[in-house]
């Protein structure tokens, strides 16, 4: 019988083994290709001298992996930053290009982008990726080839502990982002048990430890905290667990997948506490309202420094606008804040170099450290501590209501609307 | 109480990976091929279902009267197509076979939906029985009785249809099975259309009880390899007792203690059963036999 298939043919004439060798490169070029981060762009070499009028912005993105959710957005995110900064003239004059890599959502590969984004691909500036965990070995790169790294997704206690001068986080950091929460917590509520969970990364661990420090100075008393791997696929048994405590208020450091699981667990037992924090998946807009269905977000907090529609002057609107064109998204509401933490890195980022008026990035490093570098981000005002630190940063709390995103804490800061205490039981929102 | 909540948990997720995981045992058993896509196949049956039941408007279980048939051809045709044509190093070969049309799959999901999050929806399937202070969610009860109606039913072909007899006589003996007639081949294209298709059901299931995306196949197919190790790579029922136990640990223990050790004390329970049965707990010698 004629065998037909290529790879059929291949395997069966004289010239199988030379087949069998090639089926087996494209097989282990396929499955190398995302390790390898064969990702949004091909990495060609540019150099500096032969950028005709063009500044090139270098980034790592998760695609694929663990935060590929997330990765998308904060790509989203650079791109809405580069059609606005060529609507209004670009940095310094020049066409603003990102140069994007995928990493996976890994640490090793996110290592590898950076080193190719920085010696193969030569761009001019650094963006950070999405999570501490990628932040920082990427601020370890760049610190490597003495380049600075603006970050807005990676404000995690770690990143800044490892005594670099080169990481700038334009965003709040994780030991600020649930103070507000904690705060309004032990004004609102007697002292009382707290169940706490958290994810197992440097970021989200640290805010909800943060929180639980705090109310435990004020008498609080902790009735259960668990700590969960990074890829925990079943959320029932953590649910299961603080369920269990029947404990009024629940601070979890979540991400997504398991901030939306955790919440469809809490609906499906019926479990139903008066204040619900989660560190991250409420912030998704679109994302969140899809995984855990529109009836269930209403009285869902988050911290954060933005939120769609925020009062934070044309360029955010303008940001929103492109967001909106450019991903479709029927409402601006249910935007992501990743786009708004990566749009601001890069914002601050040209406001910086179009200060020092020069690509240099030492000059734009050593005038991000001194006291006169002063920012306005689409997530409100900017300035670094010496580690880097946004010191300017106001760590809001947002809070599902009616199927909008309102900033509500601090409650005196403006723009804030009321906390809705207690959150309505799972299905009963008004939308 | 919290023990026995865990167990509940455990038995009630671990029949859904048993789903999952059968489909990928059976093609071991009858192909000797490690479907290194059968987590993405998982994910590509939760979205036909989100798509389904968020555009058309249907429930997501009569949704499987749609993905079921779509996804066996699939399988199907990954056989025919793919894997019918390698013949030498099978087991390598077919492995990375497998392995790119899961890279393929996952591009495509990822052009098509994106990396954002999703979930697939029903009224029904939130809330709970409860039973004393024992919670049993709607969506794992659900996801319990259609698992054990889909694995009854696949035990059911295994032994009581000709199909079956042809099936079980190519996992025993390739070459007698095909010495006395049988045409392996077809066998075989029909063994993986099912486990595609038990992937799809399986899919749909995920898809009601967590939040999804393509790179969701990763932590899948990871967590599926270990339960098919455990159960003995071949063996459908040691699938279901390995996922059951895998869940029942990991929950007892989350739930009790930490999460974090879940997993650890359950790959301690694995490394054990392999010292004193490297074929695992149903391995191939009682698989053959089945």
């Amino acid at each position: 019988m004629k065998r037909t298939h290529l790879i059929g043919r291949f395997l069966s004439t004289g010239r199988r083994r030379r087949g069998a060798a090639l089926a087996t490169a494209v097989a282990v070029a396929a499955m190398a290709a995302p390790a390898l981060g064969a990702g949004t762009a091909a990495a060609r070499p540019v150099k500096r001298d032969a950028l005709h009028g063009t500044v090139t912005i270098g980034a790592s993105v998760s695609l694929s992996g663990d935060f590929s959710a997330t990765g998308k957005t904060t790509e989203q995110g650079y791109q809405a930053f580069q059609t606005w900064a060529n609507q209004h003239g670009g940095i310094l004059g020049h066409k603003v290009v990102f140069k994007f890599l995928s990493d996976g959502s890994s640490p090793t590969q996110v290592t590898t982008d950076y080193q190719k984004l920085i010696t193969v691909t030569h761009v001019n500036f650094l963006v950070g990726p999405y999570s501490t965990l990628l932040t920082k070995p990427a601020s370890v790169v760049a610190n490597r080839y003495h380049m600075a790294l603006l970050e807005g997704i990676g404000g995690g206690p770690s990143v800044f502990e490892a005594g670099l001068h080169n990481v700038f986080d334009v965003s709040a950091s994780a030991i600020y982002q649930g103070i507000s929460f904690a705060k309004w917590v032990a004004k609102v509520y007697k002292p009382q048990p707290v169940a706490y969970a958290a994810i197992t990364t440097p970021f989200n661990e640290p805010i909800v430890t943060g929180i639980k420090k705090y109310l435990d100075s004020k008498g609080f008393t902790t009735a259960v905290f668990k700590v969960y791997p990074l890829e925990t696929a079943d959320f029932s048994p953590i649910a299961s667990a603080i369920a269990a405590t029947h404990a009024k208020i629940v601070a979890i450091g979540s991400q997504p997948p398991d901030g939306e699981g955790l919440i469809k667990d809490f609906v499906s037992s019926g479990y139903n506490p008066t204040a619900l924090f989660e560190v991250s998946g409420p912030d998704q807009g679109t994302g969140f309202v899809k995984a855990v269905g529109k009836q269930n977000t209403t009285g869902v907090m988050w911290p954060n420094t933005w939120y769609p529609g925020a009062n934070e002057g044309a360029v955010n609107a303008e940001m929103e606008k492109i967001l909106e064109k450019e991903i479709h998204v029927k409402s601006v509401s249910l935007l992501s804040a990743n786009m708004a933490e990566a749009f601001s890195a890069a914002q601050v980022l040209r406001e910086a170099v179009d200060h020092v008026k020069t690509l240099t990035n030492a000059k734009l490093m050593a005038y991000l450290h001194s006291a006169k570098a002063k920012f306005t981000s689409v997530q409100g005002p900017v300035c670094f501590k010496p580690t880097g630190q946004n010191a300017c940063a106001r760590p809001f709390v947002f809070q599902w209501q009616h199927g909008k995103q309102l900033q509500v804490l601090p409650a005196t800061a403006p723009g804030s609307s009321k906390v809705m205490n207690p959150k309505p039981k799972w299905g009963k929102s008004r939308y | 109480m919290l023990v026995l909540q865990g167990i509940v948990d455990g038995i009630l997720a671990g029949a859904l990976y048993a789903l999952m995981g059968a489909g990928l045992t059976l093609v071991f058993g009858v192909m000797e091929v490690i479907n290194f896509a059968q987590g993405i196949i998982v994910v590509l049956g939760a979205y036909f279902t989100y798509t389904f039941a968020s555009h058309l408007g249907v429930d997501p279980f009569v949704t499987l009267l749609l993905t079921i048939p779509i996804m066996f051809t699939l399988g199907y045709a990954v056989y025919m197509l793919l894997l019918r044509p390698i013949k030498r190093d099978r087991v390598i070969m077919s492995l990375l076979v497998m392995y790119a049309t899961a890279v393929v799959i996952e591009g495509v999901l990822d052009l098509i939906f994106g990396g954002t999050l999703v979930e697939v929806n029903a009224s029904y399937g939130t809330g709970s029985v409860h039973l004393g202070a024992l919670d049993f969610p709607n969506v794992y009860l659900l996801a319990f009785g259609l698992s054990a109606v889909l694995l009854a039913a696949l035990f059911w072909i295994l032994y009581h249809t000709k199909f079956g007899r042809s099936l079980r006589a190519t996992t025993q003996n390739l070459t007698a099975a095909k010495l006395v007639g049988i045409n392996v081949d077809h066998v075989s294209a029909l063994t993986l259309g099912i486990g595609v298709g038990l992937g799809a059901a399986g899919g749909m299931l995920f898809g009601m009880t967590t939040p999804f995306n393509a790179a969701s196949s990763y932590d899948l197919i990871s967590r599926l390899l270990v339960i098919v190790i455990l159960g003995g790579f071949g063996s459908v029922w040691g699938a279901g007792v390995a996922a059951i136990l895998m869940l029942v640990i990991e929950d007892v223990v989350a739930v009790v203690w930490s999460p974090v050790w879940g997993q650890t004390v359950f790959y301690l329970v694995l490394a054990l059963v392999l010292m004193f049965r490297p074929q695992g707990l149903f391995g191939r010698r009682i698989a053959r036999a089945q």
